[in-house]
């Protein structure tokens, strides 16, 4: 089984005593509300799928990260996983002391051991994680409406957080031992915010064609307007493995996250994720988690270039499209008709044929999981 | 703060070779070429189980099984 990123799997889940204890000292902590995503945050530190890091960053790692997308042990890692508060919050608290972390619903989710309070720059985050200081990006976006001071510590998770996919909801611990179970040596990791069409069960299947499962990872948590709804995404992944998969040899389970689109940077980071679940491999396609036109197509591949000690296998798809021709799915090193005889696996076009209330062509979309997706009255993110 | 960088000395007629080898590539500097060269050399996959304690072994294989994941 290949090993967690820097070797050992992060486990910080309180339990018994401990667990009573915390949620018991709770009351008496400082409180810190946090959004959806910062306790997603929380909770893959705690369960491991942010292995090796244990709590939120501190500067020497943040600016490691920034400056060289390695944290300050030189371990690769491409995104600043950090804890922002207003500057009046992080005055009151006190270094060396705890601080409970509360979710939206009130509820206590972990202990910060707050280490570390520091200032930061929001335009260096801008250019060096997303290469872009345009609003208009998302990430951009995300970082302008960050709070002034980043707190760095430890922490240790008291509960998880409700969320009606808890069915799909797996830890690191658990697919390593599922894939055990499964006498999966080799696995396929693929990563995805989209319901499937042909082109992505192509991808897909022509990795597992080489490995011995495959799993599938999509991103639950907050993504962009006009993005495929969460519900969607699973149901319509659940129709396409049950029609066209072997139980056997593929697996879905989310990831609970928010999309950054930070284009390579955000590969890199997908790519350990996935190595902490125990994948060997990963699916890395044209423009992978990008947005617009603020990557190169194939950046999220060059960049992989620069980790040659990663330990987990990126697989990389150019662009490929279905050839009227060769009555299949093909790429440009398969394929020798004219563009004439492509049709495109374009996401708008498929989505305006749905919003329609048209079947997309069969070549594009498998039947079953086109009627999925046209059973919900807006299937995408306003 | 700690030095970000350190100094390695090496044979100048590898370093001749190496800054040679890079030309028209990628990498900008002998320096990161080494680092490269060093990092993938250190990096050992060890084909080690998971350890994981029995009580959590159970525990998981049970959900696993009440989510229809294994049979």
């Amino acid at each position: 089984m290949i090993q967690p990123h820097g070797g050992k799997l992060i486990d910080r889940i309180l339990k018994g005593d401990e667990k009573r204890e915390a949620l018991e000292k709770a009351k008496t902590l400082p409180p810190i509300k946090l959004d959806a995503e910062s306790i997603s945050d929380v909770e893959n530190i705690a369960t491991g799928v942010f292995s090796p890091l244990e709590g939120f960053m501190g500067e020497a790692d943040f600016r490691s990260v920034l400056s060289h997308m390695r944290l300050a042990s030189d371990l690769p890692w491409t995104i600043p996983i950090v804890l922002d508060v207003e500057k009046g919050v992080a005055g009151k608290l006190r270094l060396g002391s705890d601080v409970i972390l509360i979710n939206e619903g009130g509820d206590a989710s972990a202990v910060l051991h707050l280490e570390e309070k520091y200032a930061y720059d929001k335009e260096e985050i801008a250019r060096k994680v997303f290469g872009t200081t345009d609003a208009a990006h998302p990430g951009i976006a995300k970082v302008k409406g960050m709070k002034d001071v980043l707190l760095g510590g430890k922490i240790d998770l008291i509960q998880e957080s409700p969320t009606p996919y808890v069915r799909y909801k797996l830890s690191p611990k658990e697919t390593r031992i599922l894939f055990r179970e499964k006498n999966w040596r080799t696995v396929v990791g693929f990563q995805t915010r989209n319901t499937p069409h042909i082109g992505h069960e192509y991808i897909q299947k022509s990795a597992l064609t080489f490995v011995d499962g495959i799993f599938i990872n999509p991103v639950i948590g907050k993504k962009k307007k006009g993005d495929y709804k969460d519900a969607v995404i699973l149901a319509s992944y659940e129709e396409l493995i049950r029609n066209y998969y072997l139980k056997e040899r593929a697996v879905m389970a989310i990831l609970m996250m928010e999309m950054r689109y930070a284009g390579p940077r955000e590969a890199i980071f997908h790519a350990i994720i996935r190595k902490n679940f125990g994948c060997t491999h990963i699916i890395i396609g044209r423009d992978h988690a990008g947005v617009g036109n603020y990557y190169h197509p194939y950046a999220a591949q060059d960049i992989f270039e620069e980790f040659p000690e990663l330990g987990i296998v990126p697989l990389f798809f150019r662009s490929f499209y279905y050839c009227k021709k060769c009555q299949s799915v093909v790429n440009d090193k398969t394929c020798p008709h004219p563009p004439a005889d492509q049709i495109q696996f374009s996401g708008t076009k498929i989505r305006d044929l749905l919003v329609k209330g048209e079947y997309p062509p069969a070549e594009l979309v498998r039947p079953e999981v086109a009627k999925i997706i046209m059973e919900y009255k807006n299937p995408f993110n306003e | 703060m700690e030095k970000e960088f350190t100094t390695v000395s090496i044979p100048t007629s590898l370093y001749k070779k190496i800054e040679e080898a890079i030309k028209g590539t990628d990498i900008s500097s002998v320096a990161s070429y080494v680092a490269k060269i060093l990092r993938e050399a250190l990096y050992k996959e060890e084909a080690e189980q998971d350890v994981f304690s029995k009580e959590d072994e159970e525990k998981v294989k049970k959900r696993l099984k009440a989510l229809g994941y294994i049979d």
